[in-house]
């Protein structure tokens, strides 16, 4: 039976989703060319959300006939997704006003989108992982389109769309396999139910599951569709996807994995291990020979889904599950932050007709802009994983727990692929301060605070990273 | 595995065993005198007159859109209708929520100007 003390421990869900109907409603009243009044209500919104999840730190509890959970982890991500949707509001709101995009839906969008990956980090049962996944990636397939009638934008989106559906079919095929094991589809009741199941039909259930959401993270062999649609879609767009979609996936991948399947261990830590190596060697490898930034950027992206995945490896061993999802979780923070900050710099330097965005167009940044560059300088240290940046602690507490869990050859691959990457992030470097050039930035207040915020928040947290990871440490606590 | 699986694996056996009966039935008994028109290309409907590549008006799309909103409605809220007396109070309320949410989106196209055919 409910009550209307389940919405409690979704109440900044609610707040966020209401919030954004009403939103919906009063852009209709916003004159067109005043669209930035949305901007700000929404990023009011996504405020007070945070006010109410913060609000919500230590809290237990679960709802709805166990169909969502409230816990440390849920607060931790969703606390992340918020400050992500922040950031995202705070690229766009000069950019698509630059690019002649501006429409309040864009706003709107962003809010539902959040509001359905903030189900995802809270869903305690596959049908509301489902509905999240839905909720999250819909308004996604029309922001990576928004920039229409732009070709590449649109082809952004109908690709982003097609393959979306295509892994969402994966997901439901997995969960009908998974409930027809179990008979349930409920976290906990799998549990329960595994002794008594079939472990094949299990097993191809968890792996499907993993399919569907490997495509949403951008895991090698799933990530084709990554480079076109960070490609095509607009640049404040593709920074809100590459953060907010991978930290929404990692979460569902993390909660489902963690807590319903850990007996599955055995057999999926070594599919785990092959998708983290293969994506992290094939990202790194592939992102060497791009020339075009927000491609490269997509690179990296998928560069990072492998070393995230790192720390879900170990998921069935019980002594270092906890650190590694816990460094797991403290490394999508620092990718987080350092993308928004990469994508600031890059939406800086874009030009209304599709031009700067080559490294070419780099060149003479150092000089000209010194901020800027020194700016793009740390996120890019902060990517190889170099000091004094929040790359290397994250990737510091990673190596060290999946070399705990005993796998050190994947800790070596990940090492040799972050050297490797130093190439191409570090020509980055190399052409803003060595090459003459006369590059053209667009300064605008909201988008120097963010490039400004993320580049302090990568040097600040990584001389003290650790009450960031005492956080992380203590909200896996109770995942298990 | 279960007996009951056998069902399926029978299913599956006779389900493609009747389609491969009935076509290769018909080319053993049915006589084989070809002209140009029974060799072109099967299609229903009449046929077409210029391009079928021809662009649709998008407001079909939006209709059937909105259309569907009422069409879930009503799925949803019948077995909400049939079980509101269990439910009580909280039912009532969802339902509200729920409806009002749609109704948010039909005031959204209405004052987006989707509902004039123009």
């Amino acid at each position: 039976m409910m009550s209307f003390s389940d919405f409690t421990t979704i109440l900044p869900l609610v707040v966020l989703t209401a919030w954004a109907c009403v939103l919906l409603l009063v852009d209709l009243l916003i004159p067109r060319n005043r669209k930035g009044i949305t901007a700000l209500f929404s990023a009011l919104g996504l405020a007070l959300t945070l006010g109410l999840t913060i609000a919500q730190l230590g809290r237990q509890g679960s709802g709805f006939n166990d169909m969502v959970v409230l816990d440390g982890f849920s607060v931790f991500v969703n606390a992340l997704l918020l400050v992500s949707g922040l950031l995202g509001v705070a690229l766009a709101y000069g950019y698509v006003k630059r690019m002649g995009l501006e429409r309040g839906e864009y706003y709107t969008l962003l809010l539902f989108s959040v509001a359905g990956m903030m189900l995802m980090a809270q869903a305690a049962d596959l049908i509301v992982v489902f509905l999240a996944l839905e909720l999250l990636s819909i308004p996604l397939y029309i922001l990576a389109a928004f920039a229409r009638p732009k070709v590449e934008s649109e082809e952004a989106g109908l690709k982003y769309f097609l393959l979306g559906a295509f892994s969402a079919g994966f997901v439901v095929y997995g969960i009908a396999l998974v409930y027809g094991a179990t008979g349930t589809t409920a976290l906990s009741g799998i549990v329960a139910a595994i002794p008594s199941s079939s472990t094949l039909m299990l097993t191809i259930g968890a792996a499907l599951i993993l399919v569907g959401l490997g495509f949403k993270i951008a895991a090698v062999p799933f990530h084709m569709w990554t480079p076109d649609v960070y490609q095509g879609a607009p640049s404040a767009v593709t920074a809100f996807m590459a953060a907010g979609a991978k930290v929404a996936g990692f979460s569902a991948l993390l909660r489902i994995f963690a807590t319903a399947f850990p007996s599955l261990g055995s057999s999926m830590s070594d599919v785990l291990w092959a998708l983290a190596a293969l994506t992290m060697i094939v990202g790194n490898l592939i992102a060497i020979s791009q020339s075009d930034i927000k491609r490269l950027l997509a690179y990296s992206s998928i560069a990072h889904a492998g070393y995230i995945l790192m720390a879900f490896v170990p998921f069935g061993n019980p002594d270092v599950r906890a650190v590694s999802v816990a460094a797991g979780l403290f490394y999508l923070v620092s990718y987080a932050i350092t993308n928004f900050g990469a994508w600031g710099v890059v939406i800086a330097l874009e030009k209304a007709e599709g031009r700067g965005l080559a490294l070419d167009d780099y060149a003479g940044l150092g000089r000209k802009y010194p901020a800027l560059a020194a700016a793009m300088t740390i996120f890019m240290l902060s990517l190889i994983g170099l000091p004094p940046t929040l790359g290397l602690v994250g990737k510091f507490y990673l190596f060290r727990a999946v070399i705990a869990g005993g796998y050190v050859g994947l800790a070596v691959i990940g090492v040799l692929t972050s050297l490797i990457s130093a190439y191409y992030y570090l020509r980055v470097v190399v052409i803003m301060y060595m090459r003459e050039g006369e590059p053209t930035t667009t300064s605008e207040p909201y988008l120097n605070m963010t490039t400004a915020f993320a580049a302090l928040v990568t040097v600040i947290v990584s001389l003290v990273p650790a009450p960031l990871f005492a956080w992380a440490s203590s909200a896996v606590l109770k995942l298990f | 595995m279960n007996n009951e699986w056998l069902f399926v694996a029978f299913f599956i056996v006779i389900g493609a065993l009747v389609p491969i009966a009935a076509i290769s039935v018909a080319w053993l008994v049915s006589p084989k005198k070809s002209n140009p028109i029974k060799q072109s290309t099967y299609e229903c409907g009449i046929e077409t007159v210029g391009e079928s590549w021809v662009q649709f008006k998008a407001q079909y799309y939006i209709f059937a859109l909105v259309f569907l909103v009422f069409d879930v409605e009503t799925v949803f809220l019948f077995p909400w209708a049939v079980k509101i007396g269990q439910l009580g109070l909280f039912a009532v309320v969802e339902g509200i929520i729920f409806i009002g949410i749609l109704i948010a989106g039909l005031v959204y196209t209405w004052r987006k100007g989707m509902l004039e055919w123009s």
